[in-house]
């Protein structure tokens, strides 16, 4: 049996015809189309098919036409860079959002594929496979407060009752707080976390929980008085405090800020802290995060991010030089010239100077001790290719 | 001109939208968490209210009225909003790439608003003229705007607020949409024939 399309339609339409003539001679078809006596129904059928064809048709045509003449070509770099990237939209990577960095990141080689701060060295290695870009590492960065003076710990010029919320808070006369530097305590840096990394402590201060912060800086531009600082994870010593007031006012306001008194920077080794305004300031680049500072600031201002110090031991290949005895700080170190040295671990506060120090690398155990020997194998073997070659 | 006036203080004011006919009411929620995005919203929501207002005019009263295919015009007005949005979110793409990343999102969004459709709907319904839908579209895009805008300034307020636990997020907002539709119960004196 054959039947084509027209056939098809006209057997349809015969029926539809049938049916309307005998069995529904009236049907409610709403609109204006008055039903009081019979409706063909046919015609009306054959109307809306062709008008909503019509329609559909004029439609479909005028988008198909649109679509070829105002094609937007999309790198599919794009796309692939975007679904990589962790979807948070913090902002962290200096784009609007995840879209705009994987849009700049595709089509702008200036543009490095490691801006991603979520998305860590993963996220970093992913991109630069997409765009044929060198993914450098980049050290973790975590946010730090860098204020101790907990509600326990510092002066309060009024109560307040408003909004807990720092920045409705700053604006009741700049606080409550005696000191103006200071954490205001109200939680706005856990609030804007999109990670949920930071947690208020029992006294009212910011507790940063380092493996859920990403370093998205989200927090620190919420800060209404700029009290957290983003800042490499190998910086484990800082000046928690942002205190310019002079020592006696920061004495007044709070037990635990930073006085100016220059102990650090008499102390240090390396001559990271400086003095400024009477504040003071470790410098990224020269500390080596010894924490002997942190061991003589007479308030605490100073805080050591290493929990626990390891102590230092010496180990069999000592030449007995007796440089660990002239820079140890605290005079742990001793030993006869010539003859294996010892470190008293009672005395040794791990700030590993002797260990950075020891000629022969035969001091291990403290927090830096890894970082050293590895250093010194590599430049072993470095020197070993060099008298190959 | 006095009539286009009434028009556009009935479809703003005293049939808001959202606070008197409760349409629209997921976009309402969904874009008034934030200052900017209500904006950007409520400009495009404007500008395609009118756009189809005056396109499904012409379709209707041109084609339908004629064929008497009044019926189909749920179908017909549904079509017509989703091919010109999507006209519109294509060609903006090309010709204005900076307005449709500020914009193009909400775009997406509205294809098959009930705010949308509603309008060209009432006009049909209503049997305004070409010029009275234009104004209809643009009275009912500007209520839906100033719903939008007030709604996210007390929300931007209100992220500060001490709310109580159960009824933070959605449930205040519900409260707050209530509130505000009884004070724009306070309007529909404002026109009196």
């Amino acid at each position: 049996m054959h039947f084509d399309a027209l056939n098809i339609v006209n057997f349809l339409l015969e029926l539809i015809r049938t049916v309307s003539n005998g069995l529904v001679p009236m049907v409610g078809v709403g609109g204006d189309i008055d039903v009081s006596g019979p409706v063909d129904l046919l015609e009306i059928l054959k109307f809306s098919a062709i008008f909503l064809a019509g329609l559909g048709a004029v439609f479909g045509l005028g988008l198909a036409i649109a679509a070829q003449k105002f094609a937007v070509k999309v790198d599919p770099k794009v796309e692939q860079a975007r679904n990589v990237l962790p979807g948070a939209n913090c902002g962290a990577c200096g784009f609007a959002g995840c879209q705009g960095y994987a849009e700049a990141v595709a089509t702008n080689p200036d543009v490095p594929p490691n801006l991603c701060a979520p998305g860590k060295a993963g996220v970093a290695a992913a991109l630069a496979a997409i765009t044929g870009k060198a993914a450098d590492d980049r050290e973790p960065e975590f946010a730090r407060i860098m204020c101790q003076g907990g509600r326990s710990k510092s002066a309060r010029r009024y109560i307040y009752e408003g909004v807990p919320d720092c920045r409705a808070a700053i604006l009741a006369g700049g606080g409550d707080k005696a000191c103006k530097y200071g954490c205001l305590g109200y939680g706005t840096c856990s609030k804007v976390c999109p990670f949920g990394a930071i947690t208020m402590s029992e006294d009212h201060l910011p507790v940063v929980d380092i493996t859920k912060c990403t370093g998205c800086r989200k927090c620190e531009q919420a800060c209404p008085v700029k009290v957290i600082e983003v800042l490499p994870a190998s910086k484990q010593v800082l000046v928690a405090c942002h205190s310019k007031d002079k020592g006696v006012e920061t004495r007044k306001n709070c037990q635990v800020g930073c006085i100016g008194c220059n102990m650090c920077a008499k102390v240090c080794p390396y001559d990271a802290p400086s003095v400024a305004n009477n504040l003071s300031k470790i410098d990224v680049d020269k500390c080596r995060s010894c924490g002997l500072c942190a061991m003589k600031c007479p308030t605490g201002a100073i805080r050591d991010y290493i929990p626990q110090r390891p102590r230092a031991f010496v180990l069999d290949s000592c030449i007995g030089c007796g440089i660990c005895q002239k820079v140890c700080p605290v005079e742990a170190a001793s030993g006869e010239h010539k003859k294996k040295h010892a470190v008293d671990q009672q005395k040794c506060i791990g700030c590993g100077i002797c260990a950075s120090k020891c000629p022969t690398q035969s001091i291990d155990g403290t927090f830096n001790a890894p970082e050293i020997m590895a250093a010194a194998a590599a430049k072993k073997a470095a020197r070993q290719a060099a008298t190959a070659a | 001109m006095e009539r286009l006036f009434e028009l556009v203080v009935a479809a703003s004011l005293i049939n808001n939208f959202v606070f008197t006919r409760y349409l629209g009411l997921c976009i309402f929620f969904g874009v008034t968490k934030k200052m900017d995005t209500s904006i950007g919203m409520s400009m495009t929501f404007t500008s395609v209210m009118v756009i189809s207002a005056a396109l499904s005019w012409v379709v209707y009263n041109t084609i339908m009225v004629p064929l008497h295919l009044q019926f189909l015009e749920i179908m017909v007005f549904i079509g017509i909003v989703a091919g010109f949005v999507q006209a519109a979110d294509t060609i903006m793409r090309k010709v204005s790439p900076g307005l449709y990343y500020k914009l193009g999102i909400y775009l997406a969004l509205i294809v098959t608003n009930c705010i949308i459709l509603a309008v060209p709907l009432i006009n049909a319904g209503e049997g305004y003229t070409f010029l009275e839908s234009l104004v209809f579209g643009l009275g009912s895009g500007l209520g839906f705007s100033l719903a939008l805008i007030i709604m996210a300034s007390i929300r931007e307020k209100l992220e500060l607020a001490d709310v109580p636990k159960p009824f933070k997020g959605l449930p205040i907002s519900f409260i707050l949409t209530g509130l505000i539709a009884l004070a724009f119960i306070g309007f529909s004196g404002l026109i009196t024939l």
